[in-house]
């Protein structure tokens, strides 16, 4: 079964299709529906968790201060992380690109000869696309997490990087199960459906060599993992098979263990509206001799893919405050209205809009930037104060700006065209003199038939602009 | 230059020299957190940890074993997995086979008994190292006489809770003993039987670990009951 479940080879898209994607959720009133149901629940569910706004302006606060002091001492604290981890018998690896990340990880399957790797839900597993590459190596890689494990049942991805399977309705979960789980009758009952789930995954813990996990805070101090999770099924994969890997990116690090309890509290109250989740797993080394249970061994993965580029910017860098609650998509009227899968990246949403540049590059991503109504919803409920909206104008400018030397961002100037740039500049020097002004607005009120009747996008559903045949200014005079 | 050496040498030129003021959390905490009596903290901990489908009892070091007798029974439970080596453990151990409950232990590696584990034990039951009244948490800190598996594997995990060690918050607890100074190999927050809401929003319990979790209250102080 397991072997069903990895053959599928859907690979994240280019952002370049974002547009015809995102006009296919548009136009199927039942997916926005369902999106526009989800995303109030989630809202309703983080308001009610946050009744005293001095308690949450003053956490959000909080927030922010531990994300920027860790940020600010970054390189010690990996040292330090890795220092402690070593210490405690935790192996910790580097990689650069997630190539060099899938090596590692598959390289460890290897030496303990591993058929089957049992992930909890892990985004970063998704950002360097690890089940293709185990795939690839003749592993199956198999999701354990209830909506990550529906999502690479239906050959698709996570939509949603707290809610996976937020685009599936429980009818079509139940034709999946009934269709592709061996000896599973159709049933739209939810309780069935993840007892159908349970019992098959129970099994997989069982069988697998190696268990992989994210990691949601690092502690250097002490050299501990912290994973939040609510299924159990992280508990499992770190627990049960003989071989742990953790893989995270290189800025979910905390120096010490007391920033753990406010980002804790931050992130669980912001994702889903819950006061605490039901599982916190603190893992601070393999089995030691005497235990019973637990990995023989624990492996970290610290990946860069890009991070580093965001960190060399003062700007930017608030682009790794993110705790990664998804808050930011639930309250965004675009990802409402056109779901995680239009966005084509790994990350969807506002996050995605900011974070994703970094990995991939400007010349995949430009278009992403402008994704946004800039109405700053993101930005105001983010658990840390990440400026997303502030940052989404930062990125259309490396975007659409002339190429220059020494970008700050790999695929500065992508979206760069130097039509639409001298028309702004154009703009820009008419509005800078109020002769110039008046002499152009006269002409054009004047020669106003000229005006094109087919203006590009604004046209394909509205009426052309033309400009007045009588100025703003001539009226006024007009009428004395 | 290896990757590790790569990716510092990419982070450290731009790690800012002028030191970032520290986030002073004990100060959030002190000024958000009121300090509880034990009668609040301990209602506090069973409306949060009841509110997320958890039972609790109120029990006395007289009256546990009962119980925790009744719990099983209730459910038709037969046989139950203890630490042996443990004060709790060794009371169920003398006191509930003659009551006709079936007591394993967890004496031998999980490897030479996994599927026994995954596929015949139907409940177990541990002590709580503490727990935290603000969110209805329970603190475990698994070890070689009760290891890691036994609060996840059974369908109904039952946990022995002394209430005179509830703390206000997960800041005071980790605080006051101190766990920075040394974790355990893995250290727990369990807030409830494991649950789900992947499918349409619709909250399920026992996704992959218990389906139930009972709650034995010790010395639960009065006005609390």
């Amino acid at each position: 079964m397991s072997d069903q479940i990895t053959e599928h080879r859907l690979h994240f898209k280019p952002a370049e299709g974002f547009r015809s994607r995102a006009k296919a959720v548009v136009d199927t009133p039942f997916l926005r529906q369902s999106f526009r149901g989800a995303m109030d629940f989630l809202m309703s569910k983080r308001a009610a968790q946050f009744p005293d706004p001095e308690e949450l302006e003053s956490l959000r606060t909080l927030g922010e201060q531990i994300r920027q002091y860790n940020l600010a001492r970054l390189p010690d604290l990996l040292e330090q992380l890795e220092a402690n981890l070593t210490r405690n018998g935790v192996r910790v690896h580097w990689a650069e690109t997630p190539d060099e990340a899938n090596a590692i990880i598959l390289g460890i399957c290897q030496q303990w000869n591993a058929k089957l790797m049992v992930k909890g839900k892990s985004m970063v597993s998704e950002e360097i696309e690890l089940n293709h590459a185990a795939e690839a190596a003749g592993i199956s890689a198999l999701e354990s997490d209830m909506g990550e494990y529906i999502v690479q049942l239906a050959g698709e991805k996570p939509s949603h990087i707290i809610m996976p399977a937020i685009h599936k309705t429980k009818e079509e979960i139940a034709r999946l199960f009934a269709e592709k789980v061996p000896g599973v009758d159709y049933t739209d009952n939810v309780d069935a459906l993840i007892q159908i789930g349970r019992t098959v995954l129970r099994q997989k813990f069982m069988e697998a060599e190696v268990g992989l996990s994210g990691v949601n805070f690092a502690v250097a101090e002490t050299g501990t993992l912290c994973l939040v999770e609510n299924e159990g099924n992280g508990r499992m994969c770190t627990t049960v098979p003989p071989v742990h890997i953790a893989i995270t990116g290189i800025e979910k690090i905390v120096e010490k263990l007391d920033h753990v309890p406010p980002l804790y509290s931050l992130l669980t109250r912001s994702a889903t509206g819950q006061n605490i989740s039901t599982y916190f797993n603190m893992i601070s080394g393999p089995r030691k001799p005497g235990e019973k249970d637990g990995p023989e061994e624990v492996h970290l993965v610290l990946l860069d893919n890009g991070r580093s580029q965001a960190y060399a910017d003062e700007q930017l860098r608030k682009t790794l405050q993110c705790i990664r609650c998804g808050a930011c998509m639930n309250h965004c009227p675009v990802y409402t209205r056109i779901g995680g899968h239009a966005y084509g990246t790994t990350y969807p949403g506002p996050i995605g809009k900011i974070v994703s540049p970094h990995m991939l590059g400007l010349d995949a991503t430009a278009g992403l930037t402008t994704a946004s109504s800039l109405c700053g919803a993101c930005g105001e409920v983010c658990p840390v104060k990440i400026p997303i909206p502030e940052l989404l104008m930062r990125l259309r400018e490396e975007a659409f700006s002339a190429p220059h030397p020494n970008p700050a961002m790999r695929g500065q100037g992508a979206g760069y065209s130097p039509l639409v740039s001298a028309i702004w500049r154009g703009w820009a020097f008419v509005y800078r003199s109020p002769a110039m002004y008046r002499a152009v607005s006269w002409l054009t009120s004047r020669f106003n038939w000229l005006t094109p009747s087919r203006q590009g996008a604004w046209t394909s559903v509205r009426e052309p602009l033309k400009p007045a045949a009588k100025r703003l200014r001539d009226r006024v005079r007009e009428r004395g | 230059m290896n990757a590790r050496d790569r990716i510092l040498a990419k982070l450290r030129p731009f790690s800012p020299s002028t030191a970032t003021t520290a986030p002073d959390v004990a100060a959030w905490f002190a000024a958000h957190r009121p300090v509880e009596s034990p009668a609040e903290k301990a209602r506090r901990f069973r409306h949060f940890i009841e509110l997320a489908h958890a039972e609790v009892h109120a029990v006395t070091a007289d009256n546990w074993l009962k119980t925790l007798c009744a719990v099983l029974r209730a459910r038709g439970i037969e046989q139950l997995l203890v630490a042996e080596g443990t004060p709790h453990g060794e009371q169920v151990l003398d006191g509930l086979p003659p009551q006709g409950i079936e007591c394993a232990t967890y004496d031998m590696a999980i490897e030479a008994w996994k599927t026994e584990m995954f596929t015949a034990t139907p409940a177990s039951l541990t002590a709580a190292r503490a727990a935290i009244a603000e969110t209805g948490t329970l603190i475990l800190w698994p070890d070689a006489l009760e290891p890691r598996l036994m609060s996840l594997v059974p369908p109904l995990h039952i946990v022995l809770l002394d209430a005179t060690k509830l703390y206000n918050t997960f800041y005071e607890a980790m605080t006051a003993e101190g766990w920075k100074d040394g974790l355990p190999t893995n250290s727990l927050l369990i807030s409830g039987p494991s649950k789900t809401a992947d499918i349409q929003q619709t909250l399920a319990y026992g996704a992959h670990g218990p389906k139930e979790l009972v709650v034995l209250m010790l010395n639960v102080p009065e006005g609390a009951q």
